[in-house]
């Protein structure tokens, strides 16, 4: 491991940082449904889909592969570069975390990737249709296929299921949540994870510790799965309680149907080739769960919000990944600049989210379904004091100007 | 720019198929053991049932050794 050089040091940190931001803004994606409708205790979901996460961690190495060798030029690409990526893509986590909206990790990630190479090598060495073809439609897609899947598998279960009850519907419904709910996170991992270790990979080969076109090495691999189980056992509880409660009101019948639904969704795409976000497709399910049981509601305040976040995912972390490779450019200390923003900007997030605690104690509350976003917008609205501020406000005005007050359950 | 189409369709329509296939074989599943349930509580048994059930149950059962399959793969 010869060239190990401190900039590399401090972007596989960051990239582990990363990491496990994308575990706990994601378990929401796995455990919600199950959650809210009381198939398994809030703690011993998040500890389950934990496991599995690790557990699909070590699976396999394709995801990583496509991610170091395929959405830029490997050549052009210095570590600093890569660092201000993972800078946009952690903050714009963290920020929609926050306001408990769930995005896709995978979207803030490419998007810091976009607009740091941007920044740093121009438009030219981003391939404008890898982003075309694999961000854009299948954002669009995702929602809709698994939304029209779980709508009618959530018609169908409730037609077939009519005179069932009692114990043997209820166990039943249970053991299927917690199946498909467990296939989800086995699938996270190994697609998640993999992001991870593809980044890192991509970063050694920069720094020239890798050869180009290496597999990720062992310690890369178990250091990611790790990460991320860690992330994912925290619970990112805002987010869980948006997507199991805040979208609609689950019932064990719905909640099974669209966990199903998801995961048919998620590996089919993995493995017909055209792989659609987790988060996109879970998101999608939940509502059409919510659509296809009579007298089913499906907040559209709370879902256009999550929208409005998905379509500003990609160009809100390209904008901090640019700005931030553009301060790296002027040498070390702008690369200590960048990270001390990072973690004052992180500590602030983190401050601002004590102000109304949302655990595995209160996760399945739902006095003000819309207004727990709401208020943490509000919260956000005027930014933090200090040198976060600049960035922080353009990366949020359009989620903070867009909700009005909550019109929940319509 | 090259658009996979014929991806996207197929992806959309397997989803389709599996996920209503899966959900209702399941729920069928349920159905029968309900059933039972109900039977044995008035002293009678519904084996058609049941064998029925569990039938489905182990198709969906083989479903999800195929998804972890493919995961692996």
């Amino acid at each position: 491991m010869e060239n190990f050089s401190l900039i590399l040091a401090i972007v596989v940190v960051t990239a582990l940082a990363f990491d496990f931001t994308n575990g706990f803004h994601d378990t929401a994606n796995a455990m919600a449904t199950t959650i809210s409708t009381g198939a398994l205790k809030p703690k011993v979901a998040v500890a389950m889909s934990a496991v599995l996460n690790l557990v699909g961690a070590f699976l396999s190495v394709e995801v990583a592969n496509t991610i170091s060798k395929g959405l830029v030029d490997e050549t052009g690409i210095r570590p600093e570069v890569i660092f201000a990526a993972l800078v946009g893509a952690i903050l714009w986590n963290l920020l929609t975390w926050l306001v408990g909206l769930p995005s896709s990790s995978s979207h803030a990630l490419m998007g810091g990737l976009i607009g740091a190479t941007i920044a740093s090598a121009g438009v030219g060495a981003v391939h404008g249709d890898v982003l075309v073809t694999k961000v854009l439609i299948p954002a669009i897609a995702a929602p809709l296929v698994a939304g029209l899947a779980a709508l009618l598998a959530t018609r169908l279960t409730y037609s077939l299921g009519k005179k069932a009850d009692g114990n043997a519907s209820k166990k039943g419904y249970r053991a299927g949540q917690i199946a498909s709910a467990g296939l989800v996170s086995l699938a996270h991992g190994t697609n998640d994870a993999q992001k991870t270790m593809g980044i890192i990979t991509l970063a050694l080969v920069a720094g020239g510790t890798l050869a180009p076109d290496s597999d990720p090495p062992m310690w890369v691999i178990l250091s990611a799965g790790v990460a991320i189980a860690l992330g994912t056992y925290l619970g990112g509880w805002r987010i869980i309680r948006t997507m199991g409660k805040g979208l609609t009101d689950l019932q064990p019948q719905q909640g099974f149907a669209a966990q199903t639904s998801a995961a048919t969704v998620i590996l089919a795409s993995s493995h017909l080739g055209f792989s659609l976000s987790t988060t996109h497709s879970v998101s999608g399910a939940v509502m059409g769960a919510g659509l296809g049981r009579k007298g089913g509601v499906v907040r559209w305040s709370t879902a256009t919000r999550m929208f409005v976040a998905w379509g500003l995912t990609l160009p809100a972390a390209a904008l901090v990944g640019a700005i931030a490779e553009y301060v790296t450019g002027f040498g070390s200390w702008g690369t200590a600049v960048v990270a001390v923003f990072l973690v004052a900007s992180s500590a602030a997030i983190w401050k601002i989210s004590r102000r109304e605690v949302v655990d595995h104690t209160n996760v399945n509350e739902t006095d003000e379904p819309a207004g727990v976003v709401t208020t943490a917008i509000a919260a956000v609205t005027p930014p933090p004091a200090g040198t976060a501020a600049e960035d922080l406000t353009a990366t949020i005005p359009a989620p903070s100007s867009e909700p009005t007050p909550s019109q929940a359950g319509v | 720019m090259k658009i996979d189409w014929a991806a996207l369709g197929s992806v959309f329509g397997v989803s389709l198929v599996v996920t209503v296939a899966l959900v209702g074989l399941f729920t069928l599943g349920i159905a029968g053991l309900s059933r039972q349930e109900k039977a044995t509580a008035q002293g009678g048994s519904a084996a058609l049932a049941v064998t029925g059930a569990y039938a489905c149950f182990a198709a969906c059962a083989g479903a999800v050794a195929y998804g972890i399959y493919l995961i692996v793969a």
